[in-house]
């Protein structure tokens, strides 16, 4: 796919013949479909429904930023990492460290934790994206695991294991404040999950965003065609890398403490298991992937406090086995079934993507 | 003077025991990852196995010590071939975030199992007592048992290279790793060349759990907590190679004994920046000849 807006193409052949049906789908793909708006309609009836589980519902909702932002680079730059927590981390502390020293106003936070991340980003992809393979994961790993050694030994800034306290947070828009009962807190992050939701959605269907899959799919033949490949996937990588900031600012501001699990591997290797439970590379997967993580492990933990790792570990063989592609692989393979005798161009929304 | 002369052999001491037992375990990661192409973040779980199969042995059974070691590295390496034909070869050539997640799951599996059978806590290591105590070289004073660790993995690092270089399989796996459809074409059996090089693999890194549990303890955490090491270990060495990884053990060993030694309360942070400038020089590796894993 290359830079050239798509509706050029349409208006070139337009006026001889009508579009063939695969051009056509590819100029409304980015169409909102109706049952986009299902996971928004469910956050907010679970609002109602569930008022105990709000806090973790926000909890869920920050996660589900954090798999989103980490799908960018992971499923559409194509970029195996292993250490996305070396930005959720660095947008925890920034955000911690000034709120501690009196700076307590909540979207100007956000946007601080989001730029110290990003610039974490903009540093380490330029060593990151420069090597393929296991030196590549190796590199995403190091770094992460670097600052969480950094962030243990700098205690006067950060707390050190006891974790940073001492957090102040404002109201957001000097009105509403952060409660206990997580009122705020739910809606905050939902509405900012949303944004970022909408600004992924955006940026994978732009031609930027095609651009990224054309390189995930053949980087021989983007560079071919003319394409900078180096810094689309630097543009990417910083752009998830922000993301991810505000992920970890938001857990940072709703819970009012930032510890070093903010930073370790376990965060790291847990957004990319929850992605690929979902779907890799789907814009959804993050959706459906996340929460179905998050509560099998919550109802495994409490059933056998033990050994739940071992239930967690089954359902992950099993999925690998028998749903690659995630949940919204198994789904469209179930669609097929069911309508088996869709034209080839493949499900919409889907082609090349997935 | 002698303080600093006395402080300098200790490190290099201690360093080239830990070196030996990381190349034990990490040689087979090497070979897996080149020769298949997989990202087999479970080999931790292997070295472990081993570990808590030697010490059961050794501490409950009264079996002697060297064939415990040994029944370890056997028994796991046979374990490990089921586990190959199974579940890994399934995903040979396969998209690599597949590979992540089945290992992934292998792990998880194991640390429940380990805690299930063996209890969350380390498992008790004490060396025979032939091996126990201290022996004296050249007028100072060493740990027994990782005099014998450094010798017996300098014996076995020996074997495997003479082994790889002067044996017919060797060759065919050398091929194999250097281009593997040429070596198809000229009919090797890769595949059950595959299963042969993983059990290889394996065995080695349970005969380094078992041997290295005094050093690298042994619990349910295990393959999790020492991930990062062997996959540098790997990494630094370079993918596709025997030796390269011997040479980044020894690198890695050393290296995390004295800075360990003279900066403890950064821990490991100045070993993952050492891996981080090596891969940024050398993106490949130190001896790595495959590009892409």
């Amino acid at each position: 796919m290359s830079d050239t807006p798509l509706p050029s193409v349409a208006t070139t052949s337009v006026r001889d013949r009508p579009l063939p049906e695969a051009v056509r789908r590819l100029a409304r793909r980015h169409h909102p479909r109706v049952y986009e708006a299902l996971p928004w309609l469910l956050a907010t009836a679970g609002y109602f429904a569930f008022p105990d589980y709000r806090q973790l519902g926000a909890q869920v909702f920050i996660a589900i930023l954090f798999a989103l932002a980490t799908d960018l680079i992971l499923g559409y730059a194509g970029v195996i990492t292993l250490g996305q927590a070396a930005f959720f981390g660095s947008g925890a502390y920034f955000c911690g460290i000034l709120s501690a020293h009196g700076w307590s106003e909540p979207l100007s936070l956000l946007i601080a934790g989001a730029a110290a991340a990003a610039a974490v980003g903009f540093l380490s992809g330029f060593v990151v994206l420069r090597t393929t393979g296991l030196t590549q994961l190796m590199l995403t790993l190091i770094v992460a695991v670097m600052l969480g050694e950094a962030a243990n030994k700098a205690t006067g800034l950060t707390g050190g294991a006891n974790g940073l306290q001492g957090m102040e947070i404002a109201p957001i828009f000097g009105v509403f404040e952060l409660d206990l009962y997580g009122r705020t807190a739910y809606c905050y992050c939902l509405v900012l999950l949303f944004l970022g939701w909408l600004a992924v959605r955006t940026l994978i269907y732009s031609p930027f965003g095609r651009s990224l899959t054309g390189i995930r799919e053949s980087e021989a033949r983007m560079r071919a065609i003319g394409s900078p490949v180096f810094r689309r996937r630097l543009t990417a990588y910083v752009i998830s890398a922000a993301l991810c900031g505000v992920a970890g600012a938001l857990l940072a501001e709703t819970t009012q403490l930032v510890a070093l699990d903010t930073l370790s591997f376990e965060r790291s290797g847990a957004v990319v298991i929850m992605l690929i439970i979902g779907g890799v590379g789907r814009l959804y997967g993050a959706f459906l992937g996340v929460p179905i993580y998050m509560i099998l492990q919550d109802r495994f933990a409490q059933a056998d406090p033990t050994y739940w790792y071992f239930w967690i570990g089954v359902f992950l063989l099993l999925i690998v086995l028998f749903a690659r592609g995630g949940i919204i692989g198994l789904v469209e393979r179930g669609a097929r079934l069911i309508r088996p005798r869709r034209r080839s161009v493949s499900t919409p929304g889907s082609e090349n993507i997935g | 003077m002698t303080d600093a002369v006395s402080a300098v052999v200790s490190i290099g001491f201690h360093g080239v025991a830990f070196a030996m037992v990381l190349y034990l375990i990490s040689v087979g990661l090497g070979v897996t990852m080149g020769l298949m192409g997989f990202v087999n973040l479970a080999h931790g779980v292997f070295a472990a196995a081993g570990g808590y199969v030697m010490t059961t042995l050794f501490n409950d059974e009264g079996v002697p010590f060297p064939l415990a070691v040994a029944i370890a590295a056997i028994l796991v390496g046979s374990v490990s071939i089921v586990l190959e034909r199974a579940l890994y070869r399934r995903f040979y050539g396969g998209d690599e975030l597949d590979q992540v997640l089945l290992t992934i799951a292998i792990v998880f599996i194991a640390i429940a199992g380990a805690k299930y059978i063996w209890g969350s806590e380390q498992a008790p290591m004490h060396p025979p007592h032939y091996l126990a105590g201290q022996i004296e070289l050249g007028g100072r004073d060493f740990p027994a048992y990782r005099t014998f660790i450094i010798g017996a993995g300098a014996v076995l690092v020996t074997l495997l290279w003479l082994g790889l270089d002067r044996t017919r399989l060797g060759a065919k796996i050398r091929a194999a790793v250097d281009n593997r459809r040429m070596a198809q074409s000229v009919g090797i059996n890769t595949s059950g060349l595959f299963s042969f090089t993983f059990a290889l693999g394996t065995g080695l890194a349970a005969l380094g759990g078992a041997l290295g549990a005094e050093i690298l303890p042994v619990f349910p955490g295990y393959p999790l907590d020492n991930l990062i090491f062997f996959l540098i270990v790997v990494a630094v060495g370079g993918l596709g190679t025997i030796r390269g990884p011997f040479f980044a053990a020894l690198l890695l060993g050393v290296a995390d004994t004295a800075f360990k030694y003279l900066l403890p309360e950064f821990g490991s942070f100045f070993i993952y920046a050492l891996t981080l400038v090596i891969l940024l020089v050398r993106p490949r590796g130190l001896f790595g000849q495959i590009g892409r894993a």
